[in-house]
């Protein structure tokens, strides 16, 4: 082995074992967040979804490109106001359900101002 | 033929803001500048009302109290999220785009079939609809002269759902008929007054008038748009990003200032703030003018407006080099007794940083300086701006007089959308 080659092995050090298994860190972005443009975030104040595991202070990752089903988490727009209920669409009306005994479906018909904003892809509550 | 997109977002500020406040939809709105001070963004309802762009608001508050006008500071923040959202979706959508401002891209759509593009622009425009919430026009032309027609017939026209394909001859001359030749691409202000002194009304006008005379009139600049008006596609992919021909950054004071200190702070930060700017576009300027003005719409007070202009021996963008003459301007125009309503740094006569003209007599160490520069902004763009400033320097925000900000929404975490429940 020439010098320089002597020298240049030794300014490189030891290959890491590692090095053909490098994978890319898990990134929590990549996992709760598929579509960026459709992705918005939001906090919840509140108590009437608390018994679906929703309470005050969590965090929404809504998906506002999502169709939304039968039953699903739905950030709804009713009346100047965003709230988060389980959508049931009853043809000529829709019912909001909450999930807390102490509050009452909402109806919203073609006389209140609603739209299905987005729907709730991932809740994150701080433990 | 080979076409080309235009997507343009329809009055972009406004409907951002409609995103979050779906009770604003098909209710007026409108949008202020940096400071509060003139009308940027309009929606439809504001348009109609015959309010025009550039305004200054107190012009029209009785019109906003009398049609229950919406009114915003701008968001800059939201606003570049959700246009990074918008350029997103077009990327995934078209291999080749160019980003031609906040709110439009052209989009290179050669490589796809004449009876897919007209299908395609509408399922494109209805997709950006659904998942940004932002209702765009793209419009499919040969040219992207004749594209940024297309595009604005689709804002006219709701049944064409958002995209709209026009390539025709006679569909073409039938649209350049309704339209002033003054609202086509590259026809500016002074082509529009000598053409309207020729009796060219019509962009149809312009389009029937002879090559020759063209040319010889408005030479190549103003044949390039005749040529792409008749199919003939002349400006290119990335061809139309003119260099920047000033960097400028002032602001209108929330409270009016007094004193020189107040000012030197003021001056010091936006100096700084275009310097960044310079650097981050490898331009340097080699002149740089500093004003202040009264606010000129109070009538009970004293008026004065002042503008010092500097030269630069070596074209820079040193923020120390330009702070210091900055102060400098500042102190020669600055008059005791005046209430100072607005400020500003603007820079001319930009050069690329690449040809800067070295001079022999030059007292700055350019290379440890640019290093120093480089630091600066690295640090700041790794730990938010206003780490590392200079001490007379502030921070911007504390110099915007903005009292109608929305959220922002997607950018800051305590600011994101609550949902009650």
């Amino acid at each position: 082995m020439s010098k320089e080659a002597e020298l240049a092995e030794v300014h490189a050090g030891f290959p890491s074992p590692a090095e053909d298994f490098m994978d890319v860190a898990l990134d929590l972005n990549k996992e709760l967040v598929k579509n960026p443009s459709s992705t918005f975030f939001a906090r919840v104040k509140g108590v009437s979804m608390i018994d679906d595991g929703v309470g005050d202070g969590d965090m929404l990752i809504i998906d506002k490109s999502a169709e939304p089903w039968d039953g699903c988490l739905a950030v709804c727009y009713v009346d100047g106001e965003f709230t988060l209920k389980r959508y049931v669409n009853k043809g000529d009306y829709a019912l909001l359900m909450p999930a807390n005994k102490a509050y009452k479906p909402i109806r919203v018909d073609a006389d209140n101002q609603f739209a299905v904003w987005g729907v709730v892809k991932y809740l994150i509550k701080k433990m | 033929m080979a076409f080309v997109g235009l997507c343009d977002c329809n009055n972009f500020f406004v409907s951002c803001e409609r995103v979050f406040r779906p009770d604003l939809e098909r209710k007026p709105v409108m949008v202020l500048s940096n400071n509060d001070g003139c009308i940027v963004a309009r929606s439809n309802e504001v348009k109609a009302l015959g309010i025009k762009m550039g305004t200054p608001l107190f012009q029209v508050r009785d019109l906003v109290k009398k049609h229950n006008i919406a009114v915003f500071s701008s968001n800059y923040q939201l606003y570049g999220d959700m246009s990074a959202r918008v350029m997103n979706i077009l990327r995934q959508e078209v291999p080749d785009i160019e980003v031609y401002s906040i709110d439009e891209a052209f989009l290179n759509l050669e490589e796809m079939p004449l009876d897919t593009l007209q299908p395609f622009a509408r399922r494109l425009s209805a997709r950006i609809r659904r998942e940004v919430g932002i209702p765009v026009s793209i419009g499919v032309s040969p040219t992207k002269t004749l594209a940024k027609i297309a595009s604005k017939l689709c804002k006219k026209y709701p049944k064409l759902q958002g995209g709209c394909l026009m390539y025709r001859k006679q569909d073409v001359e039938k649209v350049l008929a309704t339209l002033p030749a003054g609202d086509v691409w590259g026809i500016g202000r002074r082509t529009n007054a000598k053409l309207k002194a020729l009796g060219v009304e019509t962009a149809l006008d312009y389009y029937n008038m002879k090559q020759a005379e063209v040319y010889s009139l408005f030479t190549v600049t103003g044949l390039r748009t005749w040529k792409e008006l008749h199919g003939e596609a002349c400006i290119g992919f990335e061809d139309v990003q003119p260099d920047r021909q000033t960097v400028c950054i002032s602001r209108s004071f929330a409270k009016e200032m007094t004193t020189l200190e107040e000012l030197d702070a003021a001056i010091s930060t936006f100096t700084g703030k275009v310097a960044e700017k310079l650097r981050k576009d490898h331009l340097c300027a080699q002149q740089m003018s500093v004003f202040i003005l009264t606010n000129r719409f109070r009538e009970d007070a004293p008026q004065n407006y002042q503008i010092k202009n500097t030269l630069f021996e070596v074209a820079t963008d040193d923020t120390l080099e330009m702070s210091e003459r900055a102060a400098q301007c500042l102190k020669q125009i600055f008059r005791r007794g005046y209430a100072y309503k607005k400020a500003g740094v603007m820079c001319t006569r930009l050069v690329p940083k690449r040809g800067v003209q070295a001079s022999f007599l030059d007292t700055i160490d350019r290379d440890r300086r640019a290093s120093l520069m480089d630091t600066i902004d690295a640090i700041n763009k790794i730990e938010g701006n206003y780490t590392v400033r200079l001490a007379s320097q502030g921070e911007m925000d504390q110099f915007s007089a903005r009292t109608m900000t929305s959220r922002r929404f997607t950018t800051n975490w305590d600011e994101i959308m609550e949902v009650k429940i």
